[in-house]
């Protein structure tokens, strides 16, 4: 499935480009004294048209975009005291990617273990909330007594700021690691029991109605019908989840201390680096944007 | 007269916003083994639903449905459905959705490669043995529907429902679907039931073709016995007076007093 949907892309992107080029070779016989020369012409025209209109459309805005970004925050640091232009923090940026897996006891980390850190608190917060929520959006999605008893729960925890959860953590864990793990649990589990329970509950009657006639067994309805059907609704949630987990993961470790991303910004602060902060911010928003279009990859795989 | 299918003073409610709905009301209604039998009325009129409680997948406020001398209680892959829209599972291939249905009916008696020869053998019989492999979003909407069909009829059910099999092919298409289908029934003597509303498929298919008056609390207004011999042909038919003759009748029923008021 994952090969077909792939391909339909790639033809969309190629067959306008093969278009034009198949259209130039066959304009060879039919062309009058200087068919090669013609045909070469249009060959070239059709290749750099279809260049420029990929360029056009494709990579100049993005590139537009980006330059205005940093042409805006080189001005705001030139009228700032305090504020590090892009030189300054490419600079200091280099400097701190030539070794980012340096270890000077538990509060002196190169970024790369910060990032690690920070990656392997959200795994493991996240996982959990996934093994747990998973199937519970799958019961209040199939059973309508148990949606019932579940809703209201729910709809109360749900709107709780994450953070909030932190001193409930503390105090049963009495650790700062399984606190912010907690965090990462109780914030990310809402998106995937919400979409998996939605997905559950906008199957097409049609499919219901074959497991009917069919006589499905409970088993077999789960594994060829509501797991597949559900699928794209809990990949959805998974997305999801997994910005909520990292956005607030560095709220936490900031509060919980420790070795992470989090903990390294507000580090940073204290000792008035700001470059760091800058580069920091950076790395958040990039590993975040890896995680979602690895996620988005994934989530194609199930498209029918 | 053998009642194979039999339909016993059935009424339908369905629970509205705005109060009880009556759909169908007194259905009474028995088809012999091996009959093929169309249920034809404009849309709205209750078809599908009479189809559907034959299914099982709804059941009579009043009245009683019986299938091969017994009661219907839920539905059964004994009497197997051919959904309008054709149904099929899209993360399935057309292989695979056969084999569910094959498997449901018959794992507990053979084994694997008699399991598969069987989903072969109903993809054979609708032609589609070249498309085994594919999933149903790579193939036309009439192979689909075939598919479809291949799936009810490898369940080798006692009653095969049809629900607007072909509603929603076009007009060649829905021909040749046509023509297979009296080729395949007739081969299997399967006892079969169809809504539709194309007067032609129904003189076409049909040894009997059940009218059914507007809804609400639509009934059966009345039954036409298709006598024309078997096998039939689409052009000789043309000519057959016999078949006009049929066809006017249905067309006066619809248009002349069940008529229905443009929606």
């Amino acid at each position: 499935m994952a090969v077909i949907s792939i391909n339909r892309k790639i033809k969309e992107d190629v067959v306008p480009s093969i278009a034009g080029v198949e259209k130039s070779v066959i304009n060879i016989p039919v062309g009058d004294k200087q068919p090669d020369k013609t045909s070469a012409r249009r060959k070239v025209m059709f290749f750099s048209k279809s260049l420029l209109d990929t360029f056009f459309k494709k990579i100049l805005p993005p590139l537009l975009g980006l330059t205005l970004f940093v042409v805006g925050w080189a001005f705001l640091a030139q009228k700032s005291e305090n504020l590090p232009g892009p030189d300054k923090t490419w600079y200091s940026a280099v400097e701190l990617f030539s070794d980012p897996f340096y270890d000077n006891g538990p509060n002196d980390k190169g970024v790369g273990w910060n990032i690690l850190n920070s990656l392997e608190r959200v795994g493991i917060g996240f996982g959990m909330a996934a093994l747990i929520g998973i199937p519970l959006g799958f019961m209040i999605g199939r059973f309508a007594f148990f949606n019932g008893m579940v809703s209201p729960v729910i709809s109360l925890l749900r709107p709780v700021s994450p953070l909030a959860w932190l001193p409930i953590g503390l105090l049963v864990f009495k650790e700062a690691q399984p606190a912010a793990i907690w965090v990462i649990f109780v914030s990310s589990i809402w998106p995937m029991v919400i979409n998996t329970a939605v997905g559950v509950a906008r199957i097409p009657q049609d499919y219901m109605n074959v497991a009917r006639v069919l006589n499905l067994s409970e088993w077999k309805i789960f594994t060829r019908i509501l797991f597949p059907a559900v699928m794209p609704y809990m990949m959805t949630g998974v997305r999801l989840s997994i910005g909520v987990a990292w956005l607030v993961i560095v709220a936490a470790e900031m509060l919980t201390g420790g070795v992470g991303i989090g903990f390294w910004v507000w580090d940073e602060w204290n000792n008035l680096n700001v470059e760091h902060i800058i580069i920091a911010i950076f790395i958040i928003g990039i590993v975040g944007l890896i995680l979602e279009k690895f996620l988005m990859l994934i989530a194609k795989r199930f498209e029918y | 007269m053998n009642k194979y299918v039999q339909v016993e003073g059935v009424k339908v409610v369905f629970e509205t916003k705005s109060g009880d709905f009556v759909a169908i009301q007194d259905i009474d209604l028995s088809i012999q083994q091996g009959e093929f039998v169309s249920i034809i009325g404009h849309s709205g009129c209750g078809k599908s639903t009479l189809l559907n409680l034959v299914a099982g997948l709804i059941e009579p406020a009043e009245g009683a449905l019986f299938c091969a001398g017994r009661e219907v209680s839920g539905p059964g892959p004994e009497r197997a459905v051919v959904f309008q829209n054709h149904s099929l599972l899209p993360w399935l291939t057309c292989f695979s959705n056969v084999y569910l249905a094959v498997e449901r009916v018959f794992s507990k008696n053979e084994d694997k490669a008699s399991l598969k020869k069987r989903t072969y053998d109903a993809l054979d019989l609708v032609g589609l043995s070249h498309a085994a492999q594919k999933f149903p979003h790579e193939i036309s909407g009439g192979m689909k529907q075939r598919v479809g069909i291949a799936r009810a009829l490898s369940m080798q059910p006692k009653v095969l429902l049809l629900d607007e099999p072909f509603g929603a092919l076009d007009a060649l298409t829905r021909a040749n679907l046509q023509d297979e289908l009296l080729r395949i029934v007739a081969a299997s003597g399967t006892t079969s039931i169809m809504v539709t509303h194309d007067v032609d498929e129904a003189v076409l298919l049909s040894d009997r073709i059940v009218m059914m008056t507007n809804g609400p609390g639509a009934t059966i207004g009345e039954i036409l016995h298709v006598n024309l011999p078997r096998p039939r042909n689409r052009l000789a038919l043309v000519e057959n007076s016999e078949y006009m003759h049929l066809r006017g009748d249905v067309l006066k029923f619809l248009y002349e007093r069940h008529a229905k008021k443009a929606a």
